[in-house]
């Protein structure tokens, strides 16, 4: 998928969180909604990209994304 | 006319519980307190002779044929205006009353015409009827004088009494001819729908019916939800379709398949062909009521646009093959075990609608999970509602409205935020309006004026014009005036709610940045409206919060839903009748379609794919694994297909061309797949990137359920056998066979007993309960075994509501210099979404193109005229529509509906989506609005395209 979509969708949805005040907590939410939501696929590719440098991903949304689960193909 | 099984008790039902005992012709009788006397009579199977009563109606005592003997009174009181009382003894047969009511009927004879044998009414018009009962043998008065009856009088020149038929309306015919002046009709339009678009006009024997200023009925305000029709007792009023047809000779009850209202109707026949649909009296979300789009616009059902034939080809530029049902079936296997096998499993997918059934998507994710072996499964909710099921789910834990719509008689405010109900779920809005000339009060939260700001009778408190896109900036206002003036129902939050959450999110909205003031910027709205919005909302007795697409099809859409909840929870608005948060829902099923698991991740009531219980119980009986990872959503399938890792898509009942967003990226993604399979009516226009065409049923050719907004599930009955020889659900049953994944169903209602097994709030729902009750709402269980009107009652189902943090984030879709106007997008009351239905149906006299709505001063700015073409960019494409000057919009605002497909309003609005849940945000859209002289670049390409995909249906196929 095109990898500028997810880094999008990942920031939205780290752009929402980042209200919370508890900083661990507003990563583990952004973690928990990527497991939740998004296909192992995409997962797969958003920690991908965030091990190439992650461009464009927001500090929440990386800090999120580098413990995701994502299982192998 | 009335349904032709239906019995008239004269008056409306009398809401008292508490019982008066009275006599009637010697027969002792008990009855609720406020009942009339005509209704008690009725009850007891005593018929009281009437024309101008019916129980739709508040009594009017105007024909003098009900009059009664009362013991101890004196004269002849009319028994529709007369409440019993206690010890009342009724006398409705004497010599006395039999002379009067003969007398009566003598003076409506003599100016109605006596060609019975011939009338569209025969054998079911209440004047006639009545005509028998009095005994009239005679008719002194001649039929010489003056009357309403003949076009021209003795001597031969014109009648001035006389009015010639008015056959504007499409769908009925008004012949002024056959009128007693009963005004049945008149307070039909005003009690029942809230239109007023009927008066009677002149005095004495002038008097006669007349739509608005004396128009055509199609020229006046009438709207065509055809109460009036219903209504008459003649056939002064009567359906077009009656008149040409017949009476019918049995009658179906059904569920509409147009909003979520989901209106009950009796579908009235003769044998397989539809006479008329009458809306069900005992229908329990619309009570008798229905629209012009439920009870006239299902011509489409018929039309010859339907395919009934399987279709196969293996590229799209080849012409459609015309196949048999097993060909189609064992192609559409091979093909998409050919690509699992080629590209991975995760290759194929499915979407379904809330247009099918519950009982067709819940075998869609059947075949999905347990038969594709993925759970790549969504349905059109992603791109309606998906943000209702996600914000409520997170703060008071059910994906669904918490009130049943009767709710409403005991608001005294009402909410409505981003709906449109008059347009969009116009039965409901009925009853809306009805509630509001009562006395509630109205604040409309819109960017346009939307008719219900100011309607006969009825004036919204406060209309806040929001710019669009600012929800969550007004939402977190009124939550910042309710924290910050005191208004919060404290002890409501301290039982009811998590404190902590309730803690921070009250420091969160009683930042300054949220003041009205601070605010006003952003929305647009002044302060103090803002202000008085949110005392009224909180202090001003139950108040109900009402919503549309105009708060979930945004950036901000799930954080909009939980500022609606959190706002109904802080002010105590919740858990009791008259109050509570109710999603309108866009289509028939879309409630059902989310609840039934069509979500990639979730099975049936909304529980997680990785809920290792959930999954086992679904293994156990489907006996397959199933994955523990969600699937694709629709959006995520049309990027994966543009990456080449998806391939084949099984599509029932949705037209994602048409209505997804950005279209050309959605046709560059169809494009770019092997194998689409289209299941419809019609070929739509996904069905032409289709490579396999399956004809569907309409909601007349099969069984299955409906669940409205309400969480109502209904009936929906088999009227006559599908047009392409199976049921949706026999379609997909056929595939998971082919696909070697087997299905055994027989019946509907053993998948509703599957689901019912497999899900605990529907654990008590099954076709025999529905048949029994008419309809439930769920969780209906062990617990709730007759439904759940009213959810959260003690507790939230979640236990403790749990209030969210709503930031305000404006979109990332703004106005520039190159984009300087938003661009927002709705419903009409005559169409219907994609318009696949409705289109095909007379509606189009009302509506038959798309416009754009631009306010005076924009379009002067642009020199723009009414009717003008206006080319609409955006950055995503170009369409051009007609303008449509309207002081309903604000400056900066423009607006369009989405009915045509050649419109093209959906290749201007973008990728921007919901930040949890995907669902697109249509509502904003930063556009440029210039004159042009031709179509679109687009639309040309999209006319060529068109007219070469007809030219590829075999000539057997194509419409006459």
């Amino acid at each position: 998928m095109r990898i500028e979509r997810l880094v999008t969708m990942a920031n939205d949805i780290a752009t929402y969180f980042t209200t919370e005040p508890d900083h661990a907590a507003a990563v583990m939410s952004v973690r928990d909604h990527l497991k939740r939501y998004w296909d192992p696929a995409m997962r797969r590719q958003i920690k991908a990209h965030l091990a190439q440098g992650g461009e464009g991903l927001m500090p929440l949304a990386r800090e999120a994304i580098a413990e995701l689960e994502a299982p192998p193909a | 006319m009335l349904s032709i099984v239906e019995i008239d008790y004269g008056t409306p039902k009398s809401p008292s519980e508490t019982l008066v005992e009275l006599n009637i012709d010697g027969r002792s009788i008990r009855v609720p307190e406020g009942t009339s006397v005509m209704r008690a009579a009725a009850q007891a199977g005593i018929a009281i002779p009437k024309l101008c009563a019916t129980d739709m109606l508040e009594a009017f005592g105007s024909c003098r044929l009900c009059l009664v003997e009362i013991e101890g009174r004196k004269g002849y009181p009319a028994s529709c205006t007369t409440p019993v009382t206690d010890g009342m003894k009724v006398s409705t047969q004497t010599p006395k009353l039999a002379e009067i009511r003969r007398g009566v009927m003598e003076l409506y004879i003599s100016d109605h015409p006596l060609d019975c044998l011939t009338c569209p009414a025969n054998g079911h018009c209440e004047l006639q009827d009545m005509a028998g009962v009095v005994g009239l043998r005679e008719v002194r008065y001649g039929y010489d004088g003056a009357n309403h009856v003949h076009a021209k009088q003795q001597d031969g020149s014109a009648n001035p009494l006389f009015v010639a038929k008015d056959e504007s309306n499409p769908y009925f015919a008004f012949d002024p001819s056959k009128c007693i002046v009963c005004s049945r009709c008149v307070r039909a339009c005003e009690e029942v729908q809230g239109t007023f678009a009927l008066t009677i006009q002149n005095r004495g024997f002038d008097s006669k019916v007349a739509a608005s200023q004396d128009n055509r009925f199609l020229d006046s305000e009438c709207v065509s939800c055809g109460a009036c029709v219903q209504a008459c007792p003649t056939a002064t009023l009567s359906e077009k379709s009656l008149i040409d047809k017949g009476q019918a000779e049995h009658s179906v009850v059904t569920t509409c398949a147009y909003c979520g209202v989901g209106c009950s109707f009796r579908a009235e026949m003769k044998g397989q062909d539809i006479v008329r649909m009458v809306p069900n009296k005992d229908g329990h979300a619309n009570h008798g009521h229905s629209c012009v789009k439920g009870r006239f616009a299902i011509g489409y059902a018929s039309h010859p646009d339907r395919i009934t034939t399987p279709m196969i080809r293996s590229k799209i530029s080849d012409p459609w093959q015309v196949v048999s049902w097993k060909q189609a079936i064992a192609h559409v296997a091979s093909e998409f075990k050919r690509l699992q096998s080629t590209y991975g499993k995760q290759a194929v997918g499915g979407i379904t609608s809330s247009r099918c059934t519950n009982e067709e998507t819940y075998l869609v994710q059947k075949l999905v999970r347990a038969g594709f072996g993925n759970n790549n499964v969504d349905t059109c909710a992603r791109v309606c509602h998906s943000p209702t099921g996600y914000g409520l789910k997170s703060t008071i834990g059910e994906s669904a409205g918490t009130q049943d719509f009767d709710s409403i008689e005991s608001t005294d405010v009402v909410l409505v935020i981003g709906a449109n109900p008059t347009d969009a779920h116009p039965v409901f809005g009925s009853q809306m309006k009805r509630r509001l000339r009562q006395g509630a009060k109205l604040i409309v939260i819109d960017p346009r004026r939307i008719d219900l700001v100011r309607t006969p009778h009825v004036e919204a408190k406060f209309h806040l014009k929001i710019r669009p896109g600012t929800n969550v900036a007004m939402l977190n206002s009124l939550a910042h005036v309710i924290v910050t003036e005191g208004l919060v129902a404290e002890a409501f939050v301290a039982n009811r709610c998590e404190p902590e959450a309730f803690a921070k999110w009250r420091a969160f909205v009683a930042q300054d940045k949220y003041s009205p003031e601070a605010m006003a910027e952003v929305t647009g709205v002044p302060a103090d409206q803002v202000r008085g919005a949110a005392r009224l909302y909180a202090t001003g007795g139950n108040a109900a919060i009402y919503y549309g697409l105009g708060v979930t099809e945004h950036a901000q859409g799930s954080t909009a839903v939980m500022g609606i909840a959190n706002l109904a929870m802080a002010t105590g608005n919740i858990g009791r009748e008259g109050v509570g948060v109710n999603p309108l829902r866009g289509q028939n099923n879309v409630q059902g379609s989310c609840d039934m698991g069509s979500f990639p991740h979730e099975f049936t009531a909304y529980r997680h794919v990785s809920d290792d219980a959930v999954r086992h119980s679904f293994e156990e009986a489907w006996g397959v694994t199933l994955l523990a990872e969600p699937g694709l959503r629709i959006p995520n399938m049309f990027e994966a297909a543009l990456d080449g890792s998806f391939k084949g898509l099984y599509i029932e009942g949705e037209d994602i061309a048409q209505s997804d967003p950005d279209t050309q990226h959605v046709t560059a993604a169809l494009t770019s797949m092997e194998c689409i399979v289209v299941q419809d009516l019609f070929l739509n226009e996904t069905a032409k990137f289709a490579h396999v065409f399956l004809p569907g049923s309409s909601f007349l050719e099969k069984d299955g359920t409906f669940t409205n907004a309400e969480r109502r599930v209904s009936r929906v009955r088999k009227v006559m056998e599908p047009k392409g020889g199976y049921a949706d659900w026999e379609v997909t049953q056929l595939l998971a066979q082919a696909m070697g994944y087997p299905m055994h169903y027989t019946h509907a209602s053993e998948i509703m007993d599957e689901i019912a097994r497999l899900t605990p709030t529907f654990q008590g729902i099954s076709f025999a309960k529905l048949d029994e009750l008419g309809s439930v709402q769920w969780p209906c269980n062990e617990e709730h075994p007759l439904g759940t009107p009213v959810m959260h009652v003690d507790e939230f189902v979640r236990g403790k509501g749990r209030f969210m943090l709503t930031e305000y984030v404006p979109t990332t879709e703004k106005v520039n210099a190159e984009h300087p106007l938003i661009l927002t997008t709705g419903r009409i009351l005559s169409q219907y979404n994609v318009g696949a239905q409705t289109r095909r149906t007379a509606n189009v006299m009302w509506h038959d193109e798309d416009r754009l709505e631009i306010h005076p001063h924009d379009a002067e700015e642009r020199g723009i005229a009414n009717d003008d073409w206006v080319g609409i960019t955006s950055r995503s494409g170009e369409t051009v529509l007609r303008a449509l000057i309207s002081e309903r919009m604000q400056p900066g605002v423009v607006y369009t509906t989405f009915h045509f497909p050649g419109s093209g309003a959906n290749v201007i609005t973008t990728d921007n989506s919901d930040w949890a849940t995907n669902c697109p945000e249509y509502k904003v859209t930063a556009v440029q609005v210039t004159r042009v002289t031709q179509p679109s670049e687009w639309q040309r390409r999209y006319r060529a395209f068109s007219e070469t995909q007809e030219g590829l249906l075999a000539p057997s196929v194509k419409p006459a």
